[in-house]
């Protein structure tokens, strides 16, 4: 009987073995037996007693857990329901799955999955088997791993990541991801550090540290909250007393504060009183009264006292009850952020880090200042030339831009390699605004010199009529002007200042065109006989020089400068029709400001004008807007007290 | 200077301003047939041949008229090109637009909470119009430039209160300083721009981008149907710019006109004179300013909607482009350039005229329309810059052929020798 049992038993074995290929599989493989140790907790795996399987995995040391630790969190790990065994599998279709060995990832076949039972662990769990993947990713031979693991670890920090990131530190092979891989052991110890000791040891390795990674960490430690008591405890966790009605703590909040721990009774909420008298309208009046006639705060008031005597409602509590209350009590902030050694500890990092962090935000608002002013710079100096030097109002200085811009645009649709396309765009936007620019002197301004106010005229017709045309040709939309590839991204000096790359580069053109303009003006022939013009003509002319060729070519030099700042603001800003309206008016008043007539005054005008818009958005953050109307309030005002700008022409020049 | 009415005031006082000026007389009877001509044929009084909204742009038209009078006095007569009065056209049209707001939306909220429980507290009726008013832009509390706009008397004095203390503030601190000429235009449009990109804000309390809407309906006069509210402003702007004129030609006329053309034509000398070339110059600008809220505060609820966009720089250069175009330094220059260039640019503009098919290219006038006005602007400043006015010459008006003589039929125009220089 027993044998026959035996031999039963061996025959549906030996069947199962043939219909069921999960049975050729190596049950005495080191995963597969620690497997089984923990297997009913793998099969019904939830967040509360997963934990020592997961642990149990990872110590293991095995070169095949990490494999099936990330096929079970991908759902891939299956389970026989008779023998329990696990094998990974991988679904072919609705009813067949093909399975691994788990120990060696050999392939054993393909099998029904009714015979499986598919491990599904929740997304809680998921969470714990990717923190215990962490470890096997640092000490991955790929270093990519390595940083991946290291920027999961950074966004989501988990106490059993120290441990880990600590014993892999000594061995990190490279330099720049051990630095990485100790900054972090720092900040998880800020967090997860065993006592306070420690803790305080990893604050104070940040002192005066900008990144915002360390005051992430740092701040949660001295979070407070505020607490009222009869008597202000004398325990190391307690600040100083807030007074009610400051601006930390108003005094409906510190109310609430003790209704809501039940200190005090708690107030009528707003529109109580109304709805009291609406809940005891009968008929037509209210405690008595018409309810016509209560259409004053007055009037409700006295209702309501009525139906507070009455017993109908609640009373609201007084003024008076309020005061005392607020009287009796101190109240005071708590840290529940961390232990107070610790969180004072971090406040004391913290602030010196705040410190620091105003000093290189001050740095950042300046370069962000520098970077605008070299921006106005770039506008307003082709209209230095035509409006400074030679006292032309070109209301289409604007336009000229824009047509720089579209040129640029333009050339870019015919040559798609960046770098290329920006060194053509430079001198065909030049070369192009400086005929539209000729063009322009010829045909319009050279009849309409010394009419200075039929100039600003006729070149706002010319100026709305290229607006138009641009729209008319390119479209409403803005139109991209890419920048090289080589000018993306930014300088990073620290992770509070840095300076994109576009931006240095337009602050290098403003000083080459600064030079170039210094170089025209003052060394060049042409440079001297549009002085000589500019002064005085008639004088000039007698001299044998063309004061009408002189002034076609200066023109044309401004509008040509103007085409140039085109492709360069084009390349920061969006190109479109109005661009260049958007810079007219800061132009002139740059030119204004600075002074007519010289070039250094442009130079400080536009610094002046960049600086004060950075500053009033400092002052006034997320409203550029308002930051440009005080702007222009402010250089109205300027204007009253040196109307002939910062630098002004003294002698003939001034009369020219 | 060699005619005699602006050198002996006394002589110039002896005649009225209707004699020195005969085309007031002209133009107020146009106007009038005008106005009693649109009025026969609209919708609301008369046979209805003229539309409602057709009624609504001629109104609107004349307050451009009356704002280019404006300009014209302030430009062509006293030589300050300022860029600046399309801003108090708006501010006008926002005072008036804060009142017409706030008492129709306060005749909503008092409907609306007639039919809770409780009678409304004056508090909860001024929480609900805030609520309607300003939900828009994410507030719910009345701004401090709003206290006034529940009295029509108040808001209607903040129309020529508020733009006539900007104006002089404005002035006084520009002329003051002796900004002049192109320098002054630059100032005078900086001053427009701040104020729009300050009104474009949303905290500016005028509800930023959005602006002021529902302007055309009057407050309680909810049963009068537009066609007739629309011939009612059609009445007063031509009343206001009738009056308007006759004020222009009595400024321009006497001592004072001859004042502000001297300052116009060289201003050194007229200071050297004697006279204050600033208070004649803030007069001038101050006044106009207060003339151009006026003709905005009746545009606006003709218009229905305003917003800052309204205000931008651009309008008040387009507004110089009227007066230069219609001829400036004569005031019915002003009036026909604002005519002319309004209802030309609203027929271009709304698609009624024919686009020109070239074969390759079909020109629309809609896209193509403000190229030509640009460029036609320019040909009229270099080519005839006594623009349309200047037709007027051509007639004999029996003003003595002889140099220096005042232009078309009105003394104290632009006279022959300034006009070409």
């Amino acid at each position: 009987m027993r044998h026959f049992l035996i031999l039963i038993w061996m025959v549906a074995l030996s069947f199962s073995a043939l219909t069921v290929p999960a049975m050729a599989q190596n049950m005495d493989a080191p995963i597969q037996q620690l497997m089984q140790t923990h297997g009913d907790a793998l099969a019904k795996a939830s967040r509360k007693t997963i934990q020592p399987a997961i642990d149990a995995l990872t110590a293991s040391g095995l070169p095949a857990a990490q494999n099936v630790m990330e096929r079970w969190q991908a759902k891939e790990v299956w389970r026989h329901k008779d023998t329990g065994a696990f094998v990974i599998a991988e679904e072919i279709d609705r009813d067949t799955i093909r399975i691994f060995d788990p120990s060696d990832r050999s392939e054993i076949g393909e099998a029904e999955d009714k015979a499986y039972k598919q491990l599904k662990p929740n997304s809680g769990v998921r969470g714990m088997i990717a923190a215990a993947l962490v470890k096997f990713q640092l000490t991955d031979a790929d270093a990519r791993v390595r940083v991946t693991a290291l920027d999961a670890i950074s966004r989501d920090p988990e106490a059993s990541h120290l441990p880990a990131l600590r014993d892999v530190i000594a061995t990190e092979s490279d330099p720049d991801i051990a630095t990485r891989m100790t900054r972090l052991e720092r900040l998880l110890t800020i967090q997860f550090g065993a006592d306070d000791a420690e803790r305080i040891a990893a604050i104070a390795h940040f002192e005066g540290d900008l990144g915002v990674d360390a005051r992430a960490a740092l701040n949660p430690l001295v979070t407070t909250r505020v607490q009222a008591a009869q008597e202000r405890p004398d325990t190391p966790d307690v600040l100083g007393p807030i007074t009610p009605g400051s601006d930390a703590l108003s005094r409906m909040d510190a109310y609430a504060l003790l209704v809501a721990e039940n200190l005090a009774p708690p107030l009528i909420p707003p529109g109580e009183v109304r709805a009291a008298l609406i809940r005891n309208i009968d008929g037509d009046t209210v405690a008595g009264v018409q309810v016509a006639t209560l259409s004053t705060d007055a009037a409700r008031n006295s209702a309501f006292a009525t139906l507070v005597e009455q017993g109908l409602a609640e009373p609201a509590a007084t003024v008076q009850e309020i005061d005392t209350a607020l009287d009796a009590f101190q109240f005071f902030e708590v840290y529940i952020g961390a232990p107070p050694t610790v969180a004072r500890a971090a406040h004391d990092v913290l602030r010196g880090i705040e410190a620091s962090v105003a000093l290189n935000q001050t740095a950042d608002l300046a370069l962000d200042a520098v970077s605008l002013a070299s921006i106005y710079f770039l506008a307003a100096i082709g209209l230095a030339i035509t409006f400074g030097v030679m006292g032309v109002i070109n209301m289409a200085h604007g336009e000229f831009i824009m047509m720089g811009a579209y040129t640029g645009y333009v050339v870019q649709l015919f040559v798609p390699d960046h770098t290329l396309s920006i060194l053509l765009a430079i001198p065909l936007a030049f070369m192009v605004t400086f005929a539209a620019g000729v063009a322009m002197e010829r045909l319009v301004i050279r009849w309409l010199y010394h009419r200075p106010l039929e100039t600003l005229l006729a070149t706002f017709g010319v100026s709305i009529a290229l607006q138009q045309l641009a729209k008319n040709i390119f479209g409403t939309q803005a139109r991209p002007l890419t920048a090289p590839g080589w000018l993306d991204g930014s300088m990073v000096i620290n992770d509070i200042v840095s300076i994109s790359y576009i931006r240095i580069a337009i602050f290098i053109l403003a000083l080459v065109f600064l030079a170039l303009f210094l170089i025209v003006m003052n060394r060049t022939r042409l440079g001297l006989e549009v002085r000589a013009v500019t002064q005085n003509p008639r004088m000039a002319a007698s001299m044998g020089i063309n004061p009408d060729r002189i002034n076609m070519l200066t023109f044309g030099f401004g509008s040509g400068i103007a085409g140039i700042a085109g492709v360069a603001i084009g390349l920061y800003a969006k190109v479109t029709s109005e661009m260049g309206a958007d810079y007219i008016v800061q132009s002139f008043m740059t030119v204004v400001v600075g002074g007519v007539g010289n070039i250094w005054g442009t130079l400080l005008g536009a610094t002046l004008v960049g600086t004060m818009q950075k500053g009033i958005e400092w002052l006034n953050p997320s409203n550029t807007l308002a930051a440009q109307t005080y702007m222009i309030l402010f250089i109205i005002l300027f204007i009253q007290f040196r109307p002939r700008g910062i630098i002004a022409l003294k002698g003939r020049a001034a009369e020219a | 200077m060699t005619d005699t009415t602006s050198l002996f005031p006394k002589y110039a006082k002896s005649r009225p301003v209707i004699t020195r000026h005969p085309s007031v007389l002209i133009f107020i009877a146009c106007l009038a047939l005008f106005t009693l001509g649109v009025t026969i044929l609209s919708e609301g009084f008369g046979i209805g041949v003229i539309s409602t909204s057709f009624v609504k742009t001629l109104g609107k038209t004349l307050c451009l008229c009356l704002v280019a009078l404006a300009m014209d006095l302030v430009w062509g007569y006293c030589g300050i090109l300022s860029l600046g009065h399309m801003a108090f056209f708006g501010i006008g049209g926002y005072a008036i637009g804060m009142w017409l707001m706030y008492a129709r939306t306060e005749i909503i909220v008092v409907q609306s909470l007639a039919a809770a429980p409780l009678p409304p507290t004056p508090q909860e009726i001024s929480d609900g119009i805030a609520t309607q008013i300003f939900g828009v832009v994410g507030a719910s509390e009345f701004p401090p430039i709003w206290a006034l706009a529940h009295s029509l008397p108040l808001q209607l004095a903040a129309v020529v209160v508020v733009p006539g203390l900007l104006a002089l503030i404005f002035g006084w601190l520009a002329f003051r300083s002796r900004v002049t000429g192109v320098y002054l235009s630059i100032l005078t449009q900086a001053m427009t721009l701040a104020l729009s990109l300050y009104l474009f804000q949303n905290d500016s309390g005028l509800r930023g981008n959005n602006g002021l809407s529902g302007l055309q309906n009057l407050p309680g006069l909810d049963a009068v149907p537009q066609s007739v509210v629309s011939i009612w402003f059609l009445w007063a702007s031509a009343l206001a710019l009738g009056l308007g004129y006759l004020l222009c030609a009595w400024v321009v006329s006497g001592k004072f006109g001859s004042v502000i053309r001297a300052i116009r034509d060289d201003e050194a000398r007229v200071r050297f004179l004697g006279y204050s070339v600033e208070a004649y110059k803030l007069t001038v600008f101050t006044l106009t300013a207060v003339i151009a809220a006026v003709a905005g505060a009746l545009y606006y609820p003709q218009a229905g909607i305003i917003n800052p966009a309204e205000i931008a720089p651009i309008a008040s250069i387009y507004l110089a482009v009227w007066v230069a175009i219609g001829g400036r330094g004569r005031l019915y220059g002003a009036v026909i350039g604002a005519a002319f260039v309004s209802l030309v640019s609203t027929w271009f503009t709304g698609g009624q005229a024919p686009d020109v098919n070239l074969g390759f290219y079909t020109i629309s006038w809609v896209d193509w329309w403000t190229v030509l006005l640009g460029l036609s602007f320019v040909a009229v400043t270099l080519f005839a810059p006594k623009g349309i006015g200047g037709l007027m010459d051509l007639v004999p008006a029996g003003t003595p052929d002889r140099h220096g003589a005042a232009l078309g039929p009105d003394d104290s125009a632009l006279r022959e020798k300034e006009a070409d220089k």
